[in-house]
């Protein structure tokens, strides 16, 4: 079973909802997609049980073999080509490994190399390994890396949450693809409403089953609330704002790991979560 | 000595446009003879990398200078690699520039900008 955690913005408390439902659980699996900061880590402290690099492939130009027919630099939708003074001019950092130009070289004259581009650590925190996606500073897309986090989730059985990255960009998209179900999280602002309305829309064109925690929730009224009920919507769970869940969260602590009420409220949105996917696995098989 | 100027329309009434990769026309103008001609700039609509592909379009055109209001890393890259010297523009008019280029007035575009690169790829 998988669950995605996902939200229009950063900050509303994937990382929160996420970390916490994993601790709940009796085994579990946790998946930081948020590859440009990942911090579920922080949370956990891990011990590692090992890493693995992640490369992109990057096409190099055998300037022997290339006759400047400049089919490549056609091809290529993302410019990372240029043919200029009687040279290939290869842009590494913009382009998206795809192979096209490889493929319509007529003389064979690129192949490619290994450009390293991100890492995926592996550990355990107790009940929870703990999977993170980490891509290098200054690389444009972390995608590579979650598909790698991705192949992973496939062959694991335990339930796993995938904490995704904020809004609802290629990167979410990718994130929530094979879910089993998806949690989005929401302020209660008018720009909590935005944002979710953002991520409403996503997970409503992937067609993935859904519903709403509603965090931070104070006294009085509660646009995201509001959005969720004109939409009939799911609420699965309402944090409060609370100074001790926002303190212990800020010490980086585990909420269900060090406090009762916390352990109850995430206990009780993981059972709500899990009968949620198995009716909708009934429903939708 | 032929320059190249990013444009926004294809006329020499038209003004200096004020971006590199994605300007509409880029002019091509010969200072000796006075001839101009507009070259469409294809890589207006590009998703990215918009910068090169424009570039590769004033190399291709054979011309000695670029003058332009900004040039990113990548763009200057490739201008740079086929020796073509950057300008600064003077202000927005075709003419002025043309004026100033010729009696040596522009200087050299000292700040090239980092860009915006990975396009919708995040």
């Amino acid at each position: 079973m998988k669950i995605a955690v996902l939200s229009g913005k950063g900050g509303t408390g994937k990382t929160l909802v996420s970390v916490n439902l994993a601790a709940a659980a009796k085994e579990a699996v946790y998946i930081d997609c948020d590859v440009e900061e990942p911090n579920g880590h922080l949370f956990f402290e891990p011990k590692p049980i090992g890493a693995e690099q992640i490369a992109i492939k990057i096409p190099v130009v055998d300037e022997n073999l290339c006759n400047g027919c400049r089919k490549c630099v056609e091809f290529c939708k993302f410019n990372a080509l240029a043919y200029i003074n009687n040279k290939l001019l290869v842009f590494d950092e913009v382009c998206h490994s795809c192979g096209g130009c490889m493929l319509f070289c007529p003389e064979k004259a690129l192949a490619e190399k290994e450009k390293m581009i991100g890492q995926v650590q592996y550990g355990i925190s107790e009940n929870v390994t703990v999977v993170t996606g980490i891509l290098n500073t200054g690389e444009a897309s972390g995608i590579p890396i979650i598909k790698n986090l991705l192949n992973y989730a496939k062959k694991e059985q335990a339930i796993t949450f995938i904490d995704c990255p904020p809004g609802s960009a290629c990167i979410v998209m990718e994130s929530i693809k094979d879910a089993d179900y998806c949690i989005l999280v929401a302020e209660p602002t008018l720009f909590g409403v935005h944002n979710l309305n953002m991520v409403y829309e996503l997970v409503n064109l992937f067609d993935k089953p859904y519903g709403v925690v509603l965090n931070k929730c104070l006294e009085g009224e509660n646009p995201a609330e509001k959005f969720c009920t004109e939409k009939g919507i799911r609420i699965l769970a309402k944090i409060p704002f609370d100074k001790e869940l926002g303190k212990l969260n800020s010490n980086a602590l585990i909420s269900v790991r060090e406090c009762e009420k916390y352990k109850d409220l995430f206990t009780s949105l993981l059972q709500t979560v899990t009968e949620e996917v198995q009716h909708e696995a009934v429903v939708n098989p | 000595m032929k320059i190249a100027m990013p444009v926004n329309d294809s006329s020499m009434e038209s003004c200096v446009g004020n971006t590199f990769g994605r300007t509409n026309y880029f002019l091509i103008y010969d200072t000796k003879t006075k001839e101009s001609s507009f070259v469409d700039n294809s890589a207006a609509t590009s998703q990215g990398g918009a910068g090169i592909k424009a570039a590769q379009t004033v190399v291709d055109s054979q011309v000695e200078a670029l003058i332009t209001p900004q040039c990113g890393e990548n763009a200057a890259k490739v201008i740079q690699a086929s020796n073509i010297k950057i300008y600064k523009i003077l202000n927005d008019s075709i003419q002025d520039n043309i004026n100033a280029f010729n009696n040596g007035e522009l200087s050299l575009l000292e700040k090239i900008h980092g860009g915006f690169h990975g396009h919708g790829g995040k």
